[in-house]
């Protein structure tokens, strides 16, 4: 462990400098965010992370976040366990039937201001899946979306500009 | 002697790739169900079609295959779980989907319908939802019992499901799972998909598995329509197949060890999982690999300096992850939680067909690559590790013992890679077949069963991931053990929600 622990200090940081925020993000949020209370957060905001169908790819990415190489946390963005700790629903896959009553309740439970970030193809319009008798379509069908971040998965490179361009406008 | 020639039948479907399917009256059902209760052979598949079930079994010694299925007769068939049981959450499934009902079955209750359908057996006779009657969990009566409910939504960036405890202060008494919450409908969505629409979906039935499950279905397909692919693309399948599992593995080791609050593993093994991913991206040009592996070969070919990045990946992983096994080994207060904490018995792995290295870390010596030899995994040379413990720890070894498999077979493969082409032509043909498929993904066997309509599109796709039989295994190694381990056991099986709940 120790051999582990002093290479780390010696080594040279894995940690990639944070992408610039997505041009489209931003666009996306000056529209949405009127109707938000811009309320002052400082540079910190609070993510909760819902699965409401997806097939799970996205939850690999969005895991991503945490490693060395992007670091989320020194951005001010980390995941919490709660709704009720949450700035941010961060939302994958297209909303099954099943995962629409559970999606409501987790956002009724987030306290306001809040925002909702749909990640994924799925979560803009269904994807793939759109049409089957399980899926209730898009996030935004079944609560209103601030921002989505597209991919099939995005790439945790992707996810971070989109993250980024939040806490930028929500500031 | 075949496995088929053992259960009596009224006739052979010719139709039907590379393994034979029979169709069978009563007495070979029976038959069949007789051979899995006495344990001769496992239970691969329970799925539902028009009116008929079918039934894959395995014979695990001579790597043989058979499916059965059996016409019912007014909507019913006689039960496999009276007398197996883990095929009954499959029936509980058959009969959301297909209105089959399973007669005797010793339960009734919904499996992946949860009431918020519009329609009832949606892949069977359609009939509209009515009010649905209250789920009931499982009763555990004791003095001091309490209930702990947890999920859907769970604390972590995790899958949802739907876990109920009961629990004796802080022993649980009773685990009782609740799937289906990211029931998609893939199967419905394949019937009349074209072979790029159902390659997607197929992919897309558990993100983590990806590879897996395109491999297992192009196998599918290419067993139906008997097209053989050119040699590169075999080898190409089986490297990305064998950094699916790195990336997996390493993930997981390191997150297992989290859930022990062991954070530095979880930072180290996060490294190589990144680096997986970036490899992948450098040969493949996708981090997950979505959509390389596709019918009659890849979709494209390893890019020129994909090998390079490989081998560096390779060199990495020999110089750091032995230091990190170690770590692993000499932390005591780590193996204080892995240690005999929740144990799997063989008899029960064995008996569920449990595959990968929840069946691995139980003593069930059983991998599609080395059992079936599909291609090209008879031209190369791996271990399968086995241990009998079935803790915690039992699984997390098994794990490192497969990632230093998948480093040399990725080097073998580099070292043997054909030149040549990497597709085959596609012609459909204008006869109904069937084809049947199965590929070694990470956490087990996934199985991928179809039929096609003979106009070029699947008529009926079924995908059985291996978590159908790892989650029961989770309720049962959960008993007795403290409410606080069970994320590590969790963990350490890492079942697909998605992959189940299709």
């Amino acid at each position: 462990m120790r051999r582990t622990l002093f290479e780390n200090i010696t080594h040279r940081v894995l940690t990639e400098p944070a992408p610039k925020p997505d041009e489209a993000a931003l666009a996306e949020l000056a529209k949405s965010l009127k109707r938000a209370a811009r309320a002052k957060l400082g540079r910190s905001l609070s993510i909760r992370q819902v699965d409401a169908g997806s097939c799970n790819g996205c939850e690999l990415e969005i895991h991503a976040l945490n490693n060395a190489f992007y670091d989320l946390e020194r951005l001010g963005l980390r995941f919490v366990a709660s709704p009720r700790h949450a700035d941010v629903l961060l939302v994958t896959g297209p909303v099954t039937r099943n995962m629409r009553e559970a999606l409501l309740r987790t956002y009724n439970a987030t306290p306001d201001p809040k925002w909702v970030v749909a990640v994924g193809s799925c979560a803009v319009d269904g994807g793939i899946f759109a049409g089957s008798y399980a899926v209730a379509g898009g996030v935004k069908e079944t609560i209103p979306v601030d921002l989505h971040i597209r991919g099939c998965p995005p790439s945790p490179t992707e996810l971070l500009k989109g993250l980024i361009a939040l806490l930028e406008q929500a500031r | 002697m075949a496995l088929i020639d053992s259960i009596k039948h009224r006739e052979s479907v010719k139709a039907h790739r590379p393994w034979p399917r029979v169709v069978v009256g009563d007495d070979g059902w029976q038959k069949a169900i007789e051979l899995l209760a006495r344990g001769r052979c496992t239970l691969l598949g329970l799925w539902g079609d028009a009116g008929d079930v079918h039934m894959a079994l395995l014979d695990e010694k001579a790597g043989d295959i058979a499916v059965v299925s059996y016409a019912c007769k007014s909507g019913e068939y006689p039960s496999v779980a009276a007398r197996h049981p883990p095929a009954l959450r499959l029936e509980r499934a058959i009969r959301d989907l297909f209105g089959l009902e399973a007669m005797g079955t010793p339960d009734t209750r919904p499996w992946l319908d949860l009431g918020f359908w519009d329609v009832r057996h949606p892949l069977g006779k359609q009939q509209r939802a009515q009010n649905p009657a209250p789920y009931v969990f499982l009763p555990a009566e004791g003095e001091g019992l309490h209930q702990i409910p947890v999920g859907p939504v769970h604390a972590g960036i995790i899958e949802p499901g739907h876990f109920r405890f009961t629990a004796n202060g802080e022993h649980v008494v009773r685990l009782e799972q609740r799937l289906g919450y990211v029931h998609k409908g893939i199967e419905s969505l394949m019937a009349g998909a074209s072979l790029d629409a159902a390659a997607k979906l197929a992919g897309r039935t558990s993100g983590d598995s990806t590879v897996a499950y395109s491999f297992a279905f192009a196998l599918a397909i290419e067993a139906a329509l008997q097209v053989k692919i050119p040699p590169r693309a075999a080898y190409l399948r089986a490297l990305m197949a064998e950094l699916e599992r790195l990336a997996n593995h390493f993930g997981d080791i390191g997150a297992i060890c989290n859930d022990a609050s062991f954070a530095l593993m979880h930072a180290q093994t996060g490294i190589l999982r990144e680096r997986c991913l970036r490899a992948a991206e450098a040969c493949f040009g996708h981090r997950l690999m979505m959509d390389v592996i596709v019918p009659g070969g890849m979709a494209r070919d390893i890019a020129p300096d994909g090998p390079n990045a490989l081998r560096a990946l390779l060199a990495e992983a020999h110089k750091t992850f032995p230091r990190l096994i170690e770590l692993y080994d000499n932390t005591a207060s780590l193996l204080d939680r892995t240690v005999t904490t929740g144990i799997v018995k063989p008899a029960l792995a064995r008996q569920f067909g449990a595959g990968g290295h929840v069946g691995r870390a139980s003593g069930r010596n059983f991998d599609a690559r080395r059992n079936l030899r599909y291609a090209p995994y008879d031209a190369l040379t791996f271990d399968v590790p086995v241990l009998e413990a079935g803790d915690v720890n039992a699984r997390v070894w098994v794990r490192i013992r497969e990632v230093e498999q998948s480093l040399t077979l990725i080097e073998q493969i580099l070292n043997a890679l054909p030149d040549g082409e990497t597709r085959a032509p596609i012609k459909t043909t204008a006869r109904i077949c069937e084809g049947l498929g199965l590929a070694e993904a990470f956490r087990g066997d996934v199985l991928v069963w179809l039929r096609l309509d003979g106009k070029g599109r699947v008529a009926r796709c079924h995908l059985r991931d291996a978590s159908w039989f790892q989650w029961p295994l989770l309720e049962a190694a959960i008993e007795g053990n403290i409410v606080a381990d069970f994320p590590l056991c969790n963990k350490s099986f890492n079942c697909s929600y998605s992959g189940h709940d299709l």
